[in-house]
């Protein structure tokens, strides 16, 4: 039995390259800070492409996002995802955690799948409450802080390893579910220039609030509950001493340091 | 405006247990923000305990708040907790009315915050790093962009939701009296689908989860191997601390997932941070980088935690190290 899994995905500033500043209106300058796909949710990307290459079947990719999300999600599509649907509506910009929820949720419903996939949070928000929310909304069986995911699509069932604590409970749900994985689910591929070539062709279905039926009186910025009322440097830390010697004469300067700030 | 929400209503916490059901510890400290705002708001502080046994952990979560509210709940145990907590505690929450709801911003808070938000169709504001009362809601801040940014939030007017507080970031102190606990039974069905726990496995677990430790000694790439740990730790044993450690070495397999510190690692906030063999890049830092005292031994001078650390050691961690267990067992 094929798999059909659906792994949300959200383009989001490279942390790298540490370029993130707001515009004038208070949100992401989008122009100033190249997109990467979420680094979570590259693992569930890739715990999709692994399961479908062993039980057969089709990874689709959905995003909310602005017109160029389309082009983070053609690196996703070039890892080897099927296709893709991103939501994109120029009342969404601004939209808070319950926008996207609902946004995502209502896209959801017009999908067929056994699994939906989503990272345990995103680098620039850091919530890691949506996808609890969706598995809500939909009344899909949540399992989360995935450190595996095992899927028996004759039995209809999947099995996942959630990272506790002290180890991990093995978990076990009727499909479809949603579940919420993390860096155990493994590393990653690169796309090869194959993948990148055929990403090309690949198509990605563009949904507006109207084609799902959702008001943007109801979703998006003008509907958002929450809003930002400031923003603030952290507090800079203090100079650097860098120490070049000996080694004792290493030790004893973090000795000194440790004892001055009552350390030891 | 101002004033709107002051006093009306409760400030709500979600509290977690341990395995051996006591209040987690993320739970004492969201409980103790939460009777500072209560304070702040001239509003009372409530909580809501909802385990299999939830008598152990009620008791410590009303010394920090005056009333709780606890639920033994079968279906707690044997099911994976949060969506059988959040229903029960939305339940309850239908019923009062809260002026915030506080979680942990921990793998089981933001899942009971995610679906609490669901089911009272509520707004969240997530893993705060510090909450103060202002305008009569929560003013909620967090740290974005990497830690380069902090940013100040709060629901619009009128509205109340969810908040998630990141770990370490309030101390828990308990209140001077002890708060009521009032013990419910579960009352209606629960509609989420539950998902079963059929096993459990545990592992030779850290000591101490590194989100608690007063020290932390992590080892990068620069350690060079599970053999190189041993140092790592021989060093974290004098100082009294735990061991943590960059993706770069959790991937190599040298050390385990949950001693990794950094954007999907851990985030950290010890009094010191000693790193051995870490560069600093972006991803490792915005775990760490609001440690107390940062230090840092690397071959490279350059390396960007020259950049935020208090002091930076130009040399092979294997000789500093070992020279600075010498050094420390000598002042001891």
């Amino acid at each position: 039995m094929p798999l059909r899994i659906v792994v949300l995905t959200k383009p989001v500033p490279d942390p790298a390259a540490a370029a993130e500043r707001l515009g004038a209106d208070g949100r992401l300058d989008r122009a100033a800070s190249p997109a990467v796909i979420n680094g979570n949710d590259e693992y569930t990307l890739e715990a999709s492409l692994k399961l479908v290459e062993a039980h057969g079947g089709e990874v689709t990719l959905l995003s909310m996002a602005p017109p160029s999300g389309l082009e983070t999600m053609r690196k996703g599509l070039a890892m080897g995802a099927h296709r893709g649907v991103l939501v994109t509506d120029p009342a969404l910009a601004g939209s808070d955690q319950g926008s996207t929820i609902q946004v995502l949720a209502a896209a959801l419903r017009g999908l067929e799948y056994d699994l939906v996939l989503a990272g345990f949070d995103t680098s620039d928000g850091v919530g890691g409450v949506v996808g609890a929310a969706i598995a809500s909304l939909l009344k899909l069986p949540y399992l989360s802080s995935a450190a595996k995911i095992e899927p028996d699509p004759d039995a209809g069932t999947v099995r996942v390893r959630r990272i506790s604590p002290t180890g991990f409970d093995l978990l076990e749900a009727p499909m479809p579910a949603l579940i919420v994985g993390t860096q155990l689910l493994g590393e990653p591929r690169y796309p090869s220039l194959k993948g990148i070539m055929a990403a090309r062709s690949k198509e990605v279905v563009t949904k507006s609030l109207a084609d799902l039926e959702l008001d943007a009186k109801v979703v998006g910025g003008a509907a958002s509950r929450s809003k930002v009322t400031g923003t603030t440097k952290p507090p800079a830390r203090g100079a650097t001493t860098v120490v070049r010697g000996t080694p004792e004469e290493g030790a004893k300067a973090i000795a000194d340091l440790l004892a001055s700030r009552r350390l030891i | 405006m101002a004033g709107a929400k002051d006093a009306k209503g409760t400030i709500w916490v979600v509290a977690e247990t341990n395995a051996d059901g006591s209040l987690a510890k993320s739970s004492t400290e969201v409980a103790t923000l939460a009777r500072t705002l209560a304070e702040a708001a001239g509003a009372s502080a409530a909580g809501i305990v909802i385990a299999a046994d939830p008598k152990a952990a009620a008791a410590e979560l009303a010394g920090y708040v005056a009333r709780v509210v606890a639920v033994a709940e079968p279906k707690a145990a044997g099911y994976a907790w949060a969506q059988v907590a959040a229903q029960r505690a939305a339940a309850i929450l239908a019923s009062e009315s809260p002026a915030v709801i506080l979680t942990g911003a921990g793998p089981d808070g933001r899942d009971v915050a995610g679906t609490l938000s669901a089911l009272l169709e509520r707004p969240v504001l997530v893993n705060a790093t510090a909450v103060a009362w202002k305008d009569g809601g929560p003013s909620v801040e967090m740290s974005v962009f990497g830690g380069k940014l902090i940013t100040t939030s709060a629901f619009v007017d009128g509205e109340w939701g969810i908040v998630t507080v990141r770990p370490n970031v309030v101390t828990a102190e308990e209140a001077g009296s002890k708060g009521k606990v009032e013990t419910q039974a579960p009352a209606g069905d629960l509609d989420l689908p539950l998902v079963k726990v059929v096993d459990q496995i545990t592992e030779a677990a850290a000591a101490l989860p590194i989100e608690e430790a007063r020290v932390i000694v992590a080892g990068g790439r620069g350690v060079g191997g599970p053999d190189g740990f041993a140092l790592v730790r021989e060093i974290a044993a004098v100082l009294g601390g735990a061991v943590g450690a960059t993706r770069a070495a959790v991937d190599s397999g040298w050390i385990p997932y949950n001693q990794q510190i950094g954007q999907t690692g851990k985030i950290v906030k010890p009094q010191l941070y000693l790193a051995l063999g870490i560069s600093g890049a972006i991803q490792h830092k915005v775990g760490m980088q609001t440690a107390g005292t940062i230090i840092g031994i690397n071959r490279d001078p350059d390396a960007p935690i020259a950049e935020f650390a208090d002091l930076v050691v130009v040399g092979d961690l294997f000789e500093v190290g070992k020279a600075l267990l010498a050094e420390l067992k000598s002042r001891a």
